[in-house]
Parts: C-alpha cells; structure tokens; sequence
C-alpha cells in the first residue's frame, strides 16, 4: 500500500512537470520560482536540523565499543574500534562515512532446524557505498552546469567516469551504478519480509524519487538530448540571481527540476538527513576514554541520596552487636527510610 | 524447571501492520509490575497495586501530558535521543541482531521497529511533517495502548547494544529504551524485578535488603568456607578506615550461587598478594538497577560508592565482576558522581603498574588487576586444578561493548584453564549475545522470553559443546551467573556457569595452603594427570 502510494505520488510529480507548460506561468513556476524555494529550503531546513543536533548537550560519554579498550600497555588495543583519544575517534567517524564499515560487518542469522546460522550479507553494504558515492560524483558533475568556468575535477570526473567508452555520449558508470544501487534497495526492501513490515511511504517515496531524477536526468543525456548550452545559460542565470525563464525547455528538464526540487524541499524534513547521524552520534564520534578523563555533563542535577549516617543510624544498634564499626554521627534510630529526601 | 516447556524457535514472516499498538500480555514473557511500597520507599511518582494483564493500568489523569513533556525534555537533555529519533533508515541492518528477535520471531522486536515504536511517537508531536502528513509520514498517536506496548516491549530489550555495533550510524537501542524506560517510570509504569532491589539498594545497601549485620554473617561463613578449602584463615574486613582498596562487587556474590564461588576467589587471590582493602556494608552492591529504570536513580544507586570511598579514606577503588555494574561505573559513574579529586591515580600495589586508563574514575576492574598481577608473575596458578572444566568465555554485553574489557578475562582465564575453547566469532567479543535476561529482565515470570532471549548465546555454546565438549562457561557478569544456568538447562544441559575468578581461586596456590582435595564448588578435584 506504502509503496504503490508513494510510486503515484512520484508518478504525479512526473506527469505535473510534464504538462506544466501547457499551464500559463508553469513552466516559470517549474524552472524559477520552484528551484529558489527548494534551495533556501534546503540550506535553513538542514542549518535547522544541524543546528537541534549540534545545540543538544551530551551528557555521558557512551561510544559503542568494537574491539579492546586501551587499558594495560601489554594489551593491544583497537585504537579504531575503540578509539582511546578525539582524533582516533574522529578517524573511526571518517572510515565510517567514508567507507560504511559498519555495514561491512553485516551478517544473515536465520533459523534451521532449530539452529541459529550465519552467513555472509554484503550486498547492503555495496548498494549503499554504490549509491552514495555515485550521488557525490554526479552532483561534482553537475557543477559543470552553475559554474564558470567549470572548475576544474569536473572534466576529469567525467572522462573518468565514462572511460568504459561505450556508446556516445559514454555511458556514465555512476549512471548505472545509481540506478542499479536504487533498483537493489527497492527490491530489497519489496522482498524482504522483516523490512516489508517496517518500511514507511517515505523509505519508498526517497528511492523512487532519486529513481526519478536519475532516469529523467540520464534520458536527457542518453535518449533525447537537451541543449547542454542552453541549459547552462539557464542554471549560470538562475545561480547569478537573474533568472530568466527558458522558453521551450524539454519536456524532461522540467521533469527533471521538479524532482529535484522536491528532494530539496523534502530532504530536512525526512530521513535523509541521516547523515547527522553518522557524524554526531555519540555512541560513535566520543573516545572511549570515560574512566581515564572526566567527562563533564552540564545538566548534572542533584538527587535525593540515602546518606551513610541515616543509614548507620538505621542500623547501629545491630552493627554495634554484630561488631561492625559505628560512627555514630546521627543520635538515635531513624525510623524506616528517609522516602528519598 | 519441573516440567520442559516446549519453546519453538521460528522466525515467520511478520503479518499486520506494526503500527498497530495492541499487546497480548502472554503470560511467561512479561516482567510483573512494580509494588507501590517501593515506589513510595524511593519516592517516585504513582505508587499503585497493578499489573499488566489489566484492562486499567490506573494511569495519572494527565499521563499523556507527563509523557510529552517528558519526551521534549529528554530531546533537549540528550543528543543521543534527538539524533537517534531523526536519523534512522529504517535498513534493516540491526533486525536479525537482536537476540529476542531471534528467540520470539516477534517483528517489534527488530531494533528498528523497536526504536520505531517511539518514534512514532516523536514524530506525531515533534516534528512538521508527522504533524501535517501523521500515519503517511510515519507518525502514531499516543494513546493507552501504545503505553502498553512500550511496556512491553521495552522491557524485552537488554540493553545489550549488539544492535548498534551493526548500524551504520551507530543507533543504540539501549540508549532508547532506557530513556523510554525513564519516560515510563514518569507515570508509574515500572517493573517490580528493578524497582524492589532499587528501593532496597537505596535504604539497606544491596538488592536483597541484607542488613549489615547479616551482610557480616555472609561473609564469615565464606571465610569459613575458605578455611576448609585451603586451610587458610583469611578475613573479610568491613568498613576498615584507611585501608588502601575499597573492593565493591555485586551483592550477588555473596548471596547468590554460582556468583559465591567467584568471592570466595577474590578473597584467595586478595589474601595471597596482601592487598590492605576493604568491602562496606553500606555500599555493599556493585549492581544498580537503577541504570534499568532512570538516570536519577541510577545516579541516587551510584552516589554511595563514592561517598564511601571517601568516608573510608581509601586511595582507589576496586570493582568485581558484574556488567551493568561496569558499565554505570565506567560510562556515568564519573560524570555523575565524580569529580573523585579525594581518591588517588589507582597503583597496584603489587606490581606498581599506574593504571592510568582509571586516571579520573580512580576505579579498577577486578579483570584487569588481575592480568597485571598474571603478567607480572605475581602469583602462581595450578591450572590443572581445573581440568575437569572445558571452559569457554561468554563476554557480558556491557564490558564488551560499553567497554572493550575483552582480553583482560580471556588472559586470566588461559592461565587459569587448560582447555579453553572460543565459541564462533560472530558470537563473542563485541558481537556477543546477551544472556536474554540483562537489564532487570531476569524474572521467573518472564522465563519464556529469558529463554527465547537466551537461544542465539546457547546456540554457540552447543557449537562448542559438540566440538570440543565444552561444559563450563565461564563470565564476568553477575546477571549472568544468576540466569545463563537456567538458560544453558535448557539448551545444552550438561553446561555450569562460573565465573573467572573462580577458575582463578581454583588455580591460585597459596602461600601456606593445604593440598587441595576439592575446587571452590566442593567437588573432588580430578586425579592429577601424570603427565607433568
């Protein structure tokens, strides 16, 4: 039912930027006034959602520990997996965003037999990294389209990206690999049962509208190419805040652009900005270091405590005959507990 | 058990819609709730006679209200819950990780449908989009039922973090449940099983509530113990002024079996290397349960340990064998209770190894003064007293990943031990499974779902019982020595559970002993093999 919705929401998308130009003012809407909105947007919603992680205090130090601690020198420690210092932490949060190294530890348990086994689960990982690396370098690319000059990695990233030299213009690997890392995660979260259940309309309405702009974006590269001059004209226009509206752009451009947009708009306000998580959990981005250095939590807050000495008076009498030391600080026995004060 | 109930392991594809909050209360997988004389002892709020199975949990009149504000307040007190509650992905990395997923095949208990079940929540009235777009974007109304299903199902989670050893962006559904265990507690939704030690942690000093005169007779009859074994008077001092250690373990060890076989060890070793300590009857619990139910009382549990430390006048502290324990005082204890500017850079005094990784907390691990002493060749082990054991090593969830405590045992136990064998590597170290009943969930009356919980740990160890025919399991926790037994009984009798010290003990020669003719236990030692 998710996913049906969210496929027709995209699907309306797709059908509203295409027809948009039949509609007085659309095609202004789609290429001017949408593309401003959703990039402030994007920029104060993700400031917002930076700025809620970053002000909430950390109160305890509690990283998940991977490996050994650093305790006695004799002892090798994981300086990776359990960073014992800032910078070791930090590195472990690089490798992470980098490199996804947690999914990497990714296994299958199943059931058979009444046996718990195991088996290797890669594919997570890899249509991850291949999804995510691939996004970086077509948004590098795309700097091609509001920069000028166009910096220079761009043409590089390109030749690079297309040295597979097959057909003209070459097929871009990233292309491919997006659409393909997308097309795993959907199936997988389709055919998965456990993750059937759990998926929400936004865990397919991302996918399919990165879908979307990819296919929209490489059917005007591969199937009914677009004047790359005019559109850059276009975007350095838009970028130099003098827009002007284009006057019979492609079908797929608007297409394009609208997803895009959307993305934008919707990106602070959903699940993609995960990437907080990556760099600001605190089980990840602290150093194991809790007993060694103070950590200091600035909403440390008294409590009601059961002191020694109403809790001698308590028991003097008794202790006294058992022979155990008495202070004897409190005159007289406390009846019962002091009910937390 | 008397009798075996037959608990089927299946992991089904899951129907209906998770959203939906309602809960059947099966008997054998819930813990009983919390009695309203320790809620009144600790002063908190809603002290009731109630229990889950009923229609009417007499909830406060403005519950949702306590409930909200509770959750707003706890996202601006805690990065952890505010990043936790935003990032996820729902990628279903951490699903099958979860050892009572595992054992029940309950869908909600998938971390991330755990986690989703507050979420929800937060959604619905934290965030624009759950406001505008509810059930579309993900977001649930919070209503009596879905009170009940937290309940429930944060009280089947450990806090054991196997979960978020796998999450790519470190998401721990402990940090989660023991906020929404705390958000619970706000409106008297509390189990009896934590708030009772609690309460008796609070006013007598330890979970069960014993006395410091009886705590006394406890340890007398341990030294009594220790005299028949190795022939050695050897004493337990209690609240000794000026002495150099102030040694805190949990309360288990001296009431609970096989936990006393692990004191009576550390009492052998303490005796053989002439440690000038002491134990105090006031802070007589290592053990907070307080960590299970909310930080103030986790903090209100901690505070005595200090505050002895500092009343005894000693230089450092020195903890025994338990995992939650460990992970109050090594991840809070500090934070919270601390600065320890009164208690001195711990310095073992037999080996004047500075432990400098407990520089600031000024509190060692039993494990890891230990091994120092191993290293160092301090002291002399017979490790062929314990040849009767093929041991393994279960690592407790907390020193393993609240921690790295992860050789330090595994060194004291190959030289205590001859046979030692490692369950499969996806089980141990930091990819350990939870015994099934951490975190206060350790009740009879929640034995089903202990047992569930405790399947993916037996599992291994049955691989290393078929292998090598392991049958002792060795721990440095004292919930998992209150509840592995049960749970291996079950799953691979044949099985006993000990802790490290005890295997130490066992091994230990002493300065003066008699020959011994049987382990800590009382059993006969085996023949000395003639092999030398």
């Amino acid at each position: 039912m998710k996913a049906p919705l969210a496929a027709a929401v995209v699907v309306a998308l797709v059908l509203a930027a295409a027809f948009a130009a039949a509609v007085p003012g659309g095609t202004a809407a789609i290429t001017v006034v949408l593309p401003y909105v959703a990039f402030f947007t994007l920029i104060v919603g993700v400031a917002w959602r930076v700025w809620q992680w970053a002000a909430s205090p950390v109160p305890y130090r509690i990283p998940t520990t991977g490996g050994q601690q650093r305790s006695l020198p004799w002892i090798r420690s994981a300086c990776l997996d359990n960073p014992d210092t800032g910078l070791m932490a930090a590195i472990r949060v690089a490798i992470e965003a980098l490199t996804f190294r947690s999914l990497l530890r990714n296994s299958r348990a199943q059931i058979s037999a009444g046996r718990l086994e195991f088996s290797e689960a890669r594919m997570l990982w890899l249509a991850s990294l291949a999804l995510h690396w691939s996004l970086l370098v077509i948004v590098l690319r795309h700097l091609r389209f509001v920069l000028q000059p166009t910096p220079f990695f761009v043409p590089p990233l390109d030749a690079l990206d297309g040295f597979l030299r097959i057909g003209a213009p070459p097929l871009l690997i990233t292309d491919v690999l997006v659409v393909a890392a997308l097309l795993y995660l959907l199936g997988r979260r389709l055919a998965n049962p456990l993750l059937r259940y759990m998926s929400l309309f936004t865990d397919y309405f991302a996918l399919l509208l990165l879908l979307g702009i990819a296919l929209s974006g490489m059917a005007m590269r591969y199937v009914a190419p677009v004047d790359l001059v005019a559109v850059k004209e276009f975007a350095l226009a838009l970028v130099a805040f003098h827009p002007v509206v284009p006057a019979a752009p492609s079908a797929l451009l608007l297409v394009h652009l609208l997803l895009v947009s959307t993305l934008a708009v919707y990106l602070p306000f959903s699940k993609l900005v995960h990437f907080g998580g990556v760099f600001l959990s605190p089980t990840r981005n602290l150093a194991n270091n809790s007993r060694r250095v103070r950590h200091v939590n600035p909403w440390n807050r008294p409590v009601p405590t059961h002191d020694y000495a109403v809790w001698e008076a308590e028991y003097a009498e008794r202790m006294k005959l058992a022979g155990l030391p008495v202070e004897g600080t409190v005159e007289g026995t406390v009846e019962g507990t002091d009910h937390g004060g | 058990m008397a009798d075996k109930p037959a608990i089927d392991i299946e992991l089904k594809a899951p129907t209906g819609d998770w959203s939906d909050a309602r809960v059947d209360f099966r008997k054998g997988t819930f813990s009983n709730a919390s009695l309203p004389k320790d809620l009144a002892h600790l002063g908190l709020p809603n002290p009731r006679k109630w229990q889950p199975t009923d229609l009417d949990w007499q909830l406060p009149p403005d519950w949702k209200q306590t409930l909200l504000e509770g959750m707003k307040d706890r996202l601006a007190r805690y990065r952890s819950f505010r990043v936790f509650m935003d990032v996820c992905v729902r990628c279903g990395a951490c699903a099958d990780k979860c050892h009572f997923y595992l054992g029940s095949g309950d869908p909600k208990n998938m971390p991330f449908a755990r986690a989703e079940l507050v979420r929800s929540v937060y959604r619905r009235y934290f965030t624009l989009s759950g406001r505008l777009f509810r059930s579309l974007a993900g977001a649930r109304d919070l209503s009596e039922d879905v009170v009940k299903e937290w309940f429930y199902y944060f009280y089947q989670c450990t806090e054991c973090r196997r979960c978020s050893v796998y999450c790519p962006f470190g998401i721990d559904t402990a940090e989660i449940t023991m906020i929404v265990r705390e958000l619970l507690s706000l409106i008297g939704v509390s189990t009896h099983w934590i708030t009772e030690p609690a309460a008796n942690c609070y006013r007598v000093g330890n979970h069960l509530g014993i006395g410091p005169h009886a705590f006394k007779d406890s340890l007398e009859f341990a030294c009594d113990e220790l005299r028949d074994i190795t022939g050695l008077d050897i004493e337990i001092p209690i609240g000794r002024k000026g002495a150099e250690v102030l040694f805190v373990m949990p309360s288990a060890d001296y009431f609970a079996t096989p936990h006393y076989y692990t004191l009576l060890g550390y009492m052998m070793l303490f005796r053989e290397i002439g440690l000038d300590f002491t134990v105090s009857a006031y802070a007589s619990e290592g053990g907070n349960f307080g960590l299970f139910h909310s930080n103030d009382l986790m903090k209100r549990l901690n505070a005595k340990i200090y505050a002895e430390a500092k009343r005894l006048g000693v230089k450092w502290i020195l903890g025994g064998e338990c995992g939650h324990m460990w992970r109050v005082l090594h991840q809070y204890m500090d934070t919270m209770n601390g600065p320890a500017d009164f208690l001195q850079v711990p310095v073992s005094p037999v080996t004047g190894t500075r432990f400098e990784n407990a520089a600031s907390t000024k509190m060692v691990h039993i494990c890891e003064f230990t091994a120092d002493l191993l290293y160092h060749d301090k002291i002399k082990l017979d490790p062929s007293r314990n040849d009767e054991y093929v041991v393994t090593y279960h690592d407790s969830c907390n020193p393993a990943r609240a921690m790295g405590l992860l050789e330090e045992p595994r060194y004291v136990l190959q030289r205590a031990c001859r046979h030692f064998h490692e369950m499969p590597a996806k089980t141990i170290r930091e990819y350990t499974f939870c015994c099934g009943s951490g975190a206060g969930l350790g009740n009879d009356e929640n034995m089903e779902m202990r047992l569930r919980g405790g399947f993916p740990r037996a599992n291994a160890v049955r691989h290393v019982r078929e292998e090598h025919g392991v049958n002792l399991l060795a721990c440095i926790c004292a919930i998992d020595k209150a509840t592995l037994p049960t749970v291996m009984d079950y799953w691979v009798p044949g099985v006993q559970v000990a802790g490290v010290h005890e295997l130490l003990g066992n091994a230990l020669v002493m300065t003066g002993e008699k020959e011994r003719t049987t382990n800590l236990r009382g059993e006969p030692l085996a023949k000395k093999a003639t092999d030398a």
